[in-house]
């Protein structure tokens, strides 16, 4: 399709957009595909993304049990919401494990991987012996956990996963366990790409190792850090399983995080209007969240690390 | 043309050329500056080591035990009389099949995401124009939007679409939203093709579609397998689309159905986890012949 498109509006494009690329310095105009050429992806990703939420929005203002039409009732689900105790439990629960989790895996995964960024070969074992557990799917996962932790059988006496605290804290060690690996080796290969020469001008300068960690390290994985972290905060949401698996939301409605309320009172109360106004809010606040990250580091610039050098 | 290919081979083998050997000479080099190895990290990776090795320890004794002894008895204990009866159970349960058809996902969505996403990362890095940078804001935000948030009206859609209960209902918006972190993934890669390979194509002629497929796409061989490995790992893990998407055995993937034999298997602790090790098996087995390729390539997410 994007073959056949091409060549007929070739013009158009390259004239218009012209000033503004003599503007940024390059007036070079070598293999600059048509802009139609995005369109495939673009519609694919629209219908199956942009839609829905839109769709989403929409459903929100209706009644609808999943059999025959969505019948307008207003405002009636967003007051419900409002209204629901559930929903101010459900939206602490979900950043009180966001943020835990983001701080337990930023953490470890900084620092085993700055650790597993030197080259020597007792590091390179470990690093392959901690990447296994990513090997298992988080429904893997949570079964693993769901036996290991069974009051009846498993590794730890007591049951865990019937006290509130428990059942938290035990989210947030399988979500860490599971993912850590993978920002482990993030955050490997970002403080691979740091040049030598900071570090030898900082031992010039007489800085230990703990200064140089702080001084270099640390801003140099700026980058990483950003991308790292947008990846664990949406990815904190795919704890659903995780929490399906483990505690069903409980004990009682304890660790009920957003997408599991919406699930419940989607496809297991069939009350599917509130259920969308549920996942109209969990997209705003994602978005939310993510504009403000890209904005607070400038991820949306792509600005260089090697700035200056 | 073969002046220009043989030029487009060549930048990207420089490039890391001149930073690996003052690395490999780096260790030497700090070892002789700090003398003291690094107890507080020795120590770390060390407690972390328990941590990752005692659950997949007791994971795997415990599937060899029989459903009797697992009971009130120590996981971290070996069994007495290990047994493989639990696996074959698993395998009499269905699970090829599941494999199978995790299998034709995983497949399906790669080929999706990289059809779509190299032509638009291509466009986003070259043709700066508005619709483009549009896009490519689109897609930054898309990295936000969890699936979750859309599942209730992807239900009623892909019911209209009669794709209710088959594999596509899966792979379809499994492959949507493995597109943002995709295509992130190769604009940053094809950042780095420098003006002078455009160039040189442009004077033989080329045109945009020949690049692509004689420039680009060569050159961006890391962030392309970067994108495999990605999405195949999405349909892996891929658990709230099949739960919601389908019902029966026919399109069921591995995900849901060892979701399933939480309730089959009832109290049979030693059977579900030894369907916990078959999942992994497969996956361990990429990761033994193609370790090398499957780290670089997630570590291409980071970007640089």
């Amino acid at each position: 399709m994007s073959s056949t498109v091409t060549p007929v509006t070739k013009e158009g494009p390259v004239t218009k957009d012209g000033p503004r690329r003599n503007g940024s310095g390059t007036g070079v105009r070598a293999g600059r595909p048509h802009t139609a050429w995005i369109l495939p992806g673009v519609l694919f990703f629209a219908f199956f993304a942009v839609v829905p939420m839109v769709l989403a929005f929409c459903l929100s203002f209706t009644q609808w049990n999943g059999l025959g039409d969505p019948v307008p009732v207003g405002l009636a689900n967003w007051r419900k919401l409002i209204d629901d105790p559930r929903l101010t439990q459900s939206l602490t629960v979900t950043v009180l494990l966001t943020v835990v989790s983001w701080a337990f895996q930023t953490v470890v995964s900084l620092l085993l991987g700055v650790w597993a960024a030197g080259r020597q070969r007792n590091r390179a074992i470990l690093s392959a012996i901690f990447f296994v557990p990513f090997l298992l799917s988080s429904t893997a996962i949570a079964l693993l956990f769901y036996a290991l932790l069974d009051p009846n059988f498993g590794l730890i006496q007591g049951d865990t996963l019937g006290t509130t605290s428990g059942a938290f804290l035990a989210i947030v060690f399988v979500g860490g366990w599971q993912f850590i690996p993978f920002h482990t080796l993030l955050y490997q290969g970002g403080a691979r790409q740091i040049p030598d020469v900071l570090y030898q001008a900082a031992a010039i300068d007489g800085a230990g190792r703990y200064r140089q960690f702080f001084s270099i390290t640390l801003p140099q994985l700026r980058n990483t850090a950003t991308m790292s972290s947008v990846l664990m905060i949406v990815g904190s949401l795919t704890y659903f399983e995780t929490v399906l698996i483990l505690t069903q939301g409980g004990p009682g409605t304890d660790t009920a995080i957003l997408p599991y309320l919406m699930y419940e009172a989607g496809f297991r109360s069939y009350d599917f209007g509130y259920a969308s106004a549920v996942a109209t809010f969990l997209v705003v606040a994602a978005t939310a969240l993510s504009l403000l990250l890209v904005r607070l580091t400038g991820f949306g610039a792509m600005r260089s690390t090697r700035e200056g050098m | 043309m073969s002046h220009a290919t043989s030029h487009a081979t060549r930048p990207h083998r420089p490039a890391p050329a001149p930073t690996k050997p003052p690395r490999a000479a780096a260790p030497v080099h700090r070892r002789r500056r700090t003398e003291r190895p690094n107890l507080l990290a020795g120590l770390g990776s060390a407690i972390w080591l328990a941590v990752v090795i005692i659950p997949v320890y007791a994971m795997i004794t415990t599937s060899l035990a029989h459903q009797d002894e697992a009971l009130g008895h120590n996981a971290l204990k070996p069994p007495s009389h290990p047994t493989l009866e639990n696996y074959r159970t698993v395998l009499n349960s269905g699970f090829g099949h599941f494999l199978a058809n995790t299998a034709i996902v995983a497949a399906a969505v790669v080929a999706i995401v990289l059809v779509l996403c190299v032509p638009l990362a291509y466009v986003a890095v070259r043709s700066r124009t508005f619709w483009s940078n549009t896009a490519f804001r689109m897609f930054l935000l898309g990295v936000a939007i969890p699936a979750q948030a859309v599942v209730v009206p992807l239900y009623l859609m892909i019911a209209k679409l009669n794709l209710y209960d088959s594999l596509l209902a899966i792979i379809l918006p499994t492959a949507a939203f493995a597109m943002p972190v995709s295509v992130l993934v190769l604009t940053g890669t094809l950042r780095d093709i420098s003006e002078e390979l455009y160039e040189a194509m442009a004077l033989d002629g080329a045109s945009p579609t020949r690049m692509l497929f004689q420039l680009v796409i060569p050159l961006a061989k890391g962030g392309i397998s970067t994108v495999v490995i990605y999405s195949a790992l999405q349909a892996w893990n891929g658990f709230l689309f099949p739960l919601i998407f389908t019902q029966s055995d026919g399109p069921r993937v591995l995900t849901l159905g060892l979701f399933n034999y939480v309730s089959q298997f009832g109290v049979n602790i030693p059977a579900l986890l030894a369907s916990v090790v078959l999942s992994g098996v497969p996956i361990f087995v990429v990761y033994l012949l193609a370790r090398r390729a499957l780290v670089d390539g997630l570590m291409g997410v980071g970007g640089k």
